[in-house]
């Protein structure tokens, strides 16, 4: 087959995502997304104009050689194109399928202007699934060994990176997780539909594979402090901890029976499996034939409500004081929660939740909103509309509004620098903090973001500390 | 994985464990709780230390089983193991030389407060310690008490052993017959601690409680253990689990305690399904077997 012309290319439309129907996929907790076929795949790869300047790297936090991978994906080179894809990106299995492109690598690529962008996102993920299933996940080689041991608290995304890093530069790595299992919010926070947690496993075991030690169950301040891990032989540590402190809104009636933080909810419902509840033991709200409200816009909301849909939810509603354009969720996310029958309440801002005696949520008075002028983050604040107040019933409700940073680290370990939100400060090129020897990065430096960028920060922290072992600073 | 050193029951239903758990073992404090996982199934179950020994590298727990897990904690033996235990969490009791300090115990909250009576006592505070069971038979930890307290007072519901009357009644005379109490710490079912502290809060007298809301977690991320304290929202597992007694709402934490007894019945009763399953299959071998 001749390559195709430039005109050509641009005239194949943007291939569709094989999915599960939606009101059945609303019904159980298998993946949303089934996955490009290779055939998919590969005319999707056709779409790539091979651009001189690929401008679409630019929109990359981790800059993936895109339009490279994307060449031996049209060649039929898949393990190559995986290969091509792990030189930049640690996890790609798991951004493909949560990054929000549309704001990142796709929002830049140049067929979108008049087009469908190439579907990046797709592609990184059919390759990297491609290879897990047919060779496994490939482990690079190994560095002779430092005899340098680092510890890294934490095993989310900024974490995991780190570690693969550390481990492949010679140095001996434990990760420390408070949890009983590993992968943080990858693990209690997305859920299996979209995104399997054997896939979180599978990248697991590829670093347990290359050596690095994990240990559970191990909060770092009560189990060990820092400087108990400096004590014990560690040469440098990495601070990976999220962001993980649930914020309410402070509205009377939040205490009532019935009201999640989003961070519960999911964790009883993925961490703990509650969705297979009486055969796992923890218990969540049984929402069948329930109403239940969403508060918030991102995806950590869009994810309580269809969790809270599959389990049975007889009306889930998504409510956001903003309107549809200002919510913060990656657009696939929001399409795939229409298609399942979630109902969206924009411009609605809770003011109570009212109660029975027994202290169970029956409704919530909520109030509408307009929009006035933009803000701080450039979008447009919501203002109240006065007398506008009204009642809708609610069995259970879901706050989703963000998390602040988990106080635990901070009051075990005063002699790092913090913000004002509890954020600990770095320096952005390196990650080093203001303690000797301490990096962190992540969701704990920048405030809840994405999965790429924490997986970026701790690549970046993985250079800086192989620096300092390598110096004779280092302990 | 934990392994059990001894288990042994103190009374019907309670357990008293010691487990492996040396890192634990080493940094633990008066007050600090861990969550202990049974196996892949299980819920985490947050429980007390109520003692440990550094050299041996062990710590102590005394489980209540009032539900379907702690029931299944309960049928663990020596030599058995715990999937995972994690601690030590929640903040030490503040603990400082008050004067006198009376540590009131009710039910498996004697267990709980037994440490903080211990370091009471450390401190140099003449401790009084109450110990209130509804009978005779519940009543636990009387010796190990006895080498602590200054003063020991049992009391029974039924009067079968000690002193016939609730906590509070004992705490009430002490007071009324003109001691000054300089502290009291009380820690057992949410009736008992808002009992305790009606009892001191006419007097002033300092009084802290133990909280035990539903846990998940346990350090702070899922806002599931949240109690109102001072008109305030705390996480219990972070900020606590021990406040000012006068400051809790009460109520507010026996409703939220609530919340999944519905499930809990589910899931007590396909658990004793399986128990009665068990039995009657091993009934049927038996017959078979003669
Ligand atoms: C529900 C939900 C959905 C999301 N969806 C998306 C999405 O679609 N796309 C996207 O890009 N991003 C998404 N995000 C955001 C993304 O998951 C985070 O930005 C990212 O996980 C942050 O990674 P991290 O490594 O900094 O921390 P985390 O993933 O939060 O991991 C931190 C880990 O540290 C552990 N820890 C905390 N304190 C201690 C301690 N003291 N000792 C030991 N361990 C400790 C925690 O238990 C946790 O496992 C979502 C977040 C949530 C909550
Ligand atoms: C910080 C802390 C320390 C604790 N220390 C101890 C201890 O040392 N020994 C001990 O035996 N127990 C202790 N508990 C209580 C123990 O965790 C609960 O009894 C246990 O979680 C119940 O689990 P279950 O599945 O057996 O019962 P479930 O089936 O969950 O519940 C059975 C019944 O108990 C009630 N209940 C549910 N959760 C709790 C709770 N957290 N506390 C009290 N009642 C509850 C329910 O309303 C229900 O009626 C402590 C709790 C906390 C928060
Ligand atoms: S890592 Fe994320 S942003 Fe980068 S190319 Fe892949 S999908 Fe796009
Ligand atoms: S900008 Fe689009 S077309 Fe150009 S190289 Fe990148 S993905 Fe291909
Ligand atoms: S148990 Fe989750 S925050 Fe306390």
């Amino acid at each position: 087959m001749p390559p195709l012309t430039k005109k050509e290319r641009m005239q194949i439309p943007r291939q569709p995502m094989p999915e599960q129907p939606p009101l059945e996929r609303n019904k159980n907790f298998l993946e949303v997304n089934l996955g490009l076929t290779e055939e998919l795949a590969r005319m999707e790869a056709q779409r790539c104009l091979q651009c001189p300047k690929p401008v679409c790297i630019d929109g990359c936090p981790v800059g993936v050689q895109i339009r490279d991978f994307i060449q031996l994906v049209s060649e039929g080179d898949f393990l190559g194109a995986a290969a091509k894809i792990k030189q930049d990106n640690a996890l790609p299995a798991v951004c493909g399928r949560v990054c929000p492109q549309e704001e990142q690598c796709e929002v830049k690529c140049v067929v979108g202007v008049k087009h469908d962008p190439v579907a990046i996102g797709r592609l990184e993920r059919f390759v990297s699934d491609y290879e897990r299933e047919t060779i496994g996940i490939r482990t690079p080689a190994i560095k002779p060994k430092t005899g340098k041991k680092v510890a890294v608290i934490g095993s989310g995304p900024a974490g995991l990176s780190c570690a693969g890093d550390l481990i492949q530069l010679g140095h001996d790595v434990t990760v420390f997780e408070a949890l009983h299992e590993v992968g943080g919010v990858l693990i209690y926070g997305i859920p299996e539909f979209r995104l399997p947690k054997s896939i979180v496993k599978a990248e697991v075991d590829a670093l347990k594979s290359l050596g690095v030690e994990f240990q559970t169950n191990a909060v770092i301040g009560f189990t060990d402090t820092i400087d108990e891990l400096f004590a014990s032989g560690y040469n440098a540590v990495f601070i990976a901890v999220g962001a993980g402190l649930p914020y309410f809104m402070n509205i009377p009636g939040e205490n009532y029976n019935g009201v999640y933080s989003a961070n519960e909810f999911l964790t009883r419902v993925n961490l703990m499996k509650a969705y297979k509840f009486p055969e796992y033991d923890t218990p969540v709200f049984d929402c069948k034939d329930k109403n239940v409200a969403v508060f918030g816009g991102g995806n950590t909301a869009m994810d309580a409500v269809r969790t809270a849909k599959r389990l049975g939810a007889k009306n889930a509603y998504i409510m956001y004081r903003r309107s549809e354009k200002e919510m913060p969720a990656r657009l696939e996310e929001v399409h795939h929660a229409k298609q399942e029958g979630i109902e969206f309440v924009f411009l609605t801002n809770p003011l109570e939740f009212l109660g029975d005696e027994n202290g169970w949520l029956r409704s919530v008075k909520l109030q509408k909103m307009k929009l006035g002028e933009p803000d701080a983050s450039g979008r447009r604040r919501p203002v109240p509309i006065p007398n506008s107040e009204y009642i809708t019933e609610l069995d259970m409700a879901v706050v989703a509004i963000g998390n602040g940073s988990n106080p635990i680290i901070q009051k075990t370990t005063p002699d790092l620098s913090y913000n004002k939100w509890g954020n600990i400060i770095v320096d952005e090129a390196t990650m080093k903090t203001s303690k000797k020897g301490v990096f962190a990065g992540g969701d704990i430096v920048s405030g809840g973001a994405t999965v790429i960028l924490a997986m970026g920060a701790g690549r970046t922290a993985a250079k800086a500390i192989n620096n300092y072992l390598n110096n004779t600073e280092a302990r | 994985m934990n392994k059990i050193v001894s288990a042994e029951f103190l009374a019907a239903d309670i357990k008293r464990f010691v487990v492996e758990a040396p890192k634990i073992a080493a940094k633990r404090k008066a007050g600090q709780f861990v969550i202990v996982r049974i196996d892949e199934k299980g819920e985490r179950i947050p429980l007390t230390i109520a003692d440990s020994n550094k050299d041996q590298g062990t710590i102590t727990i005394i489980v209540q089983g009032i539900g379907k897990t702690t029931k299944e904690i309960n049928s663990h033996k020596t030599g058995d193991y715990f999937l995972d235990v994690v601690g030590p969490l929640g903040k030490p009791s503040h603990i400082e030389n008050f004067g006198t300090a009376v540590s009131i115990g009710g039910g498996v909250g004697t267990a709980i407060a037994f440490p903080t009576a211990v370091a009471l006592k450390e401190a140099g505070n003449h401790t009084i310690v109450i110990n209130g069971a509804r009978n005779k038979d519940l009543v636990i930890l009387e010796e190990e008490l006895k080498n602590v307290a200054d003063e020991l007072y049992i009391t029974t519901d039924d009067g079968s052993y000690g002193y016939h009357g609730f906590v509070t009644q004992k705490l009430q005379e002490l007071i009324d017959s003109g001691r000054k109490i300089d502290f009291v710490l009380a820690i057992g079912p949410i009736p008992m601690m808002k009992a305790v502290a009606n009892t001191t809060r006419p007097y002033g007298i300092k009084t802290v409680v133990s909280l035990n809301p539903v846990m998940v977690d346990g350090t702070g991320m899922c806002g599931g253990c949240r109690a109102t304290v001072d008109n305030k929202t705390v996480f219990v597992c972070v900020d606590g689990p021990e406040f000012d007694a006068h400051l809790v709402d009460f109520e507010l934490l026996t409703k939220r305690n609530r919340t999944y007894n519905q499930n809990e019945k589910v899931a007590l009763e396909s658990h004793l399904c399986a128990i009665d399953k068990a039995f009657f299959e091993a009934v049927k071998t038996e017959t078979i077997h003669q």
